[in-house]
C-alpha cells in the first residue's frame, strides 16, 4: 500500500475535512483531531498494514511559532514488512488534556503513555496502570512543560530526608 | 484515576495471598548492573508477579536538550547507553541532519558506520559477557571485554577520549582519522574472529548455559511486534526487522550485508542473535575500511552548519565571522519550524530522536526513543512462570541500560 493509497482510505473513512497531511524531508505526516486518533489509529493498523508503534510522545507547544494548540501527541507507526512509516499527529488544549489510550492496539503503548502522562499530565483515557514511571509518585508537577522552569521550583524540599535509622 | 504503588504490588486476583512472599531486587544489586529496581511476587521460587519500578537515573536529559544546542547536546546524549555511546551521537546527529537537510559528505558516512558497526560489538560484547557473567560463566565476560577494551583504544585513538567521545558534529566529525587509526581498526577486525571463537565454544556448545538460558523468557513474534520491541530482542523473535535494511541510512545501502535472525524468541536465541551480528558487523567493517572515500570530512564550511578550521578562524575576516556567528548563543543555526522524526538502528534495537524545530539553534523538543526504556516494559510479561533464578537470565538477554531507560 502506497502512502496515496494510505491517504485515500483515510479521506474515504473520515472525511477529508479530518485528514490534513504534510510532509517534511521523509517523514509522511497526518494531522487528526483528537476525537478521531482511536478509529484512525484502528484503521492503520488493521487496513493499512502499520503494525509497529515505534514512537508515542508529545510536546508543549505554550511558546511554539505560531501554533494554536498547546500539546501536540505523535503516534510513529511503521510497517514491519515493508518499512514504511508514517507519523499520526494530534492536538490536545488546557484544561484536561485527554486522550483514548491505544493499549489495546499496541501493548507497547504502556509505558510511552505513562511518560507522556508523566512528563505532560496528559491522561490516557483506558490505560490500565496510568502511574508515574520516571518521577517519584509524590510528585505534583509536569517537569517536560514548557512552564516548569529547567532548574525545577524547588521540589527537593517538599521530600522528607530519611536518616539511615528510619529507612 | 491513578494507581498507587501498593495497588500494584498487591498480587493478583484469584491467588491466595497466604504463602506469596515479596521480595524487593534492587535498585542496588549486582546482577541489576545499573540501578533499577523490581519487585517480585513468588511463589516459593516462582514469580507469579514481577512490577518494575524505574526513575532512579533520571536526569532530565530531554529537558537538557531543549536548552543546549545541537552540537552541544552531543555530550549528553553520549551518556545515554554508554554502553556503545558512538551509536546515540549517530541517531542524534541523524535526525538533526535529517530537519536541517544535510547531504554527508562520502568519507564522513563510512566513518560513520565504521563507528556505528563498532559500537554494536562493544555493545553485544557487553551483553553477551554480562549475560553469561550472571549465569556464572566468569570466563567469557573477560574475553570479551579485552575486545571492549581495544575498541575503546580506537574510541581514543580516534577522538582523544575513551568512555565518552563526543566524536560527532553536526556535519560531519570532530577531526578526521589518521592511517594508523585505520592500520588499527584492520588489526582489531583481523584479530576479533580468533577471542570470538574462543567465547562462542565456551558458550555456544555448553551445557549449563543452555539449560539456563532455553524456553527462558519466551516472546513469541506477534508479541514482539505488538510490544513494540526491536533490534535483537524482536529479531530473536522472528521479526525480520532492520532500520538498516529497511530505512537505510549512511553508507548502508551500498554494503551487503545480513540481517540475523532466530525464530524462539527466548533469551539463548537472542544471545545467538548478538554473537552472530557481531560477525556481520565485522564484515561491514571490513567492506567499509576497504572503499574508505578520501576527502574531506566535513560538509563544506560554505553550508554555514560547520565550525571552519583554526587556520582560517584567526587568519581570514569570513572564518571569523562564521565561527561567531555558530557560537553566539543568539544566533547558531537557521532550522526549519518543523518537526521530524529519524531513527538508527542501535545495537539495542531501534533509537530515534524526534526533533521538534523552532528556527534556533536548539531544539525546540527532543525526544529520544530509548529502546531499553520500551524492552523493559517487556519485562513483567517474559518472567512470569519463571524461577527467580531467572530473573538475571532474563534481564541479562534483554541488556538494560538504566541510563538509557531514565535519561
Amino acid at each position: 500500500m502506497t502512502h496515496d493509497e494510505v491517504l485515500k482510505l483515510l479521506r474515504d473513512r473520515f472525511g477529508a475535512d479530518a485528514i490534513t497531511p504534510s510532509q517534511f524531508r521523509d517523514n509522511q505526516r497526518v494531522t487528526i483531531p483528537a476525537e478521531y486518533v482511536l478509529a484512525v489509529l484502528e484503521t492503520l493498523k488493521r487496513d493499512a498494514g502499520f503494525d509497529f508503534l515505534s514512537d508515542l510522545s508529545a510536546a508543549d507547544y505554550l511558546h511554539y511559532p505560531n501554533a494554536r494548540d498547546r500539546f501536540g501527541v505523535w503516534y510513529v507507526l511503521a510497517n514491519t514488512i515493508t518499512g514504511m512509516r508514517l507519523v499520526v499527529k494530534t492536538w490536545v488544549n488546557d484544561p484536561d488534556p485527554t486522550l483514548p489510550s491505544v493499549y489495546a492496539l499496541w501493548n507497547g503503548a504502556d509505558w510511552m503513555e505513562r511518560e507522556v502522562y508523566d512528563m505532560y499530565g496528559i491522561v490516557f483515557e483506558g490505560h490500565p496502570d496510568l502511574r508515574r514511571v520516571l518521577m517519584p509518585d509524590e510528585y505534583t508537577a509536569f517537569p517536560l512543560r514548557k512552564d516548569y522552569p529547567m532548574r525545577g521550583k524547588g521540589e527537593r524540599h517538599n521530600f522528607a530526608v530519611i536518616t539511615r535509622a528510619e529507612s | 484515576m491513578p494507581l498507587q504503588l501498593a495497588d500494584v504490588i498487591a498480587p493478583p486476583e484469584g491467588i491466595d495471598q497466604e504463602y506469596l512472599w515479596t521480595l524487593n531486587f534492587g535498585p542496588q544489586h549486582p546482577a541489576t548492573h545499573t540501578t533499577l529496581r523490581l519487585i517480585l511476587t513468588l511463589d516459593g521460587e516462582t514469580v507469579v508477579k514481577a512490577v518494575p519500578d524505574i526513575g532512579y537515573l533520571h536526569s532530565g536529559f530531554e529537558k537538557l536538550g531543549e536548552h543546549l544546542d545541537y552540537n552541544q547536546y552531543v555530550t549528553i546524549v553520549d551518556r545515554m547507553n554508554y554502553v556503545s555511546p558512538v551509536a546515540n551521537e549517530i541517531a542524534w546527529f541523524h535526525s538533526v541532519e535529517t530537519l536541517l537537510g544535510i547531504e554527508l559528505t562520502p568519507r564522513c558516512k563510512y566513518l560513520r558506520t565504521i563507528f556505528a558497526e563498532l559500537m554494536r560489538i562493544h555493545d553485544h560484547c557487553l551483553s553477551c559477557g554480562a549475560a553469561a557473567l550472571d549465569l556464572g560463566a566468569l570466563t567469557a565476560f573477560f574475553y570479551l571485554f579485552v575486545e571492549r577494551e581495544k575498541i575503546y583504544d580506537l574510541s581514543e585513538a580516534a577522538s582523544g577520549q575513551r568512555f565518552h567521545p563526543s566524536y560527532l558534529r553536526l556535519g560531519g566529525l570532530l577531526r578526521d582519522v589518521d592511517d594508523h587509526w585505520v592500520d588499527m581498526v584492520r588489526s582489531f577486525v583481523k584479530n576479533f574472529p580468533k577471542n570470538y571463537g574462543d567465547v562462542a565454544r565456551l558458550l555456544n556448545r555448553n551445557r549449563i548455559f543452555i539449560e539456563r538460558t532455553r524456553g527462558i523468557g519466551i516472546l513469541p513474534k506477534d508479541e514482539a511486534i505488538n510490544t513494540s520491541s526491536s533490534g535483537p530482542v524482536a529479531r530473536a523473535s522472528g521479526v525480520v526487522r532492520d532500520v538498516r535494511r529497511d530505512n537505510p541510512y549512511l553508507a548502508y545501502p551500498e554494503l551487503d550485508f545480513k540481517v540475523v535472525c532466530a525464530t524462539t524468541g527466548d533469551c539463548y536465541s537472542r544471545y545467538l542473535v548478538r554473537m552472530e551480528e557481531m560477525l556481520e558487523s565485522i564484515k561491514i567493517i571490513e567492506q567499509c575500511i576497504e572503499r574508505l572515500p578520501p576527502g574531506p570530512v566535513n560538509v563544506d564550511v560554505d553550508s554555514k552548519v560547520v565550525l571552519p578550521n583554526q587556520t582560517s578562524v584567526y587568519r581570514s575576516i569570513e572564518g571569523l565571522i562564521q565561527h561567531f556567528e555558530l557560537i553566539m548563543s543568539n544566533r547558531r543555526w537557521q532550522t526549519p519550524v518543523d518537526e521530524v522524526y529519524a531513527a538508527t538502528e542501535a545495537p539495542n534495537g531501534e533509537l530515534g530522536f524526534y526533533i521538534v524545530g523552532d528556527g534556533s539553534g536548539v531544539a525546540y523538543r527532543a525526544r529520544t526513543r530509548p529502546p531499553s526504556f520500551i524492552h523493559f516494559a517487556l519485562f513483567p510479561r517474559l518472567i512470569v512462570g519463571h524461577q527467580i533464578s531467572d530473573v538475571v537470565a532474563v534481564l541479562g538477554s534483554l541488556n538494560i541500560i538504566a541510563a538509557e531507560l531514565d535519561r
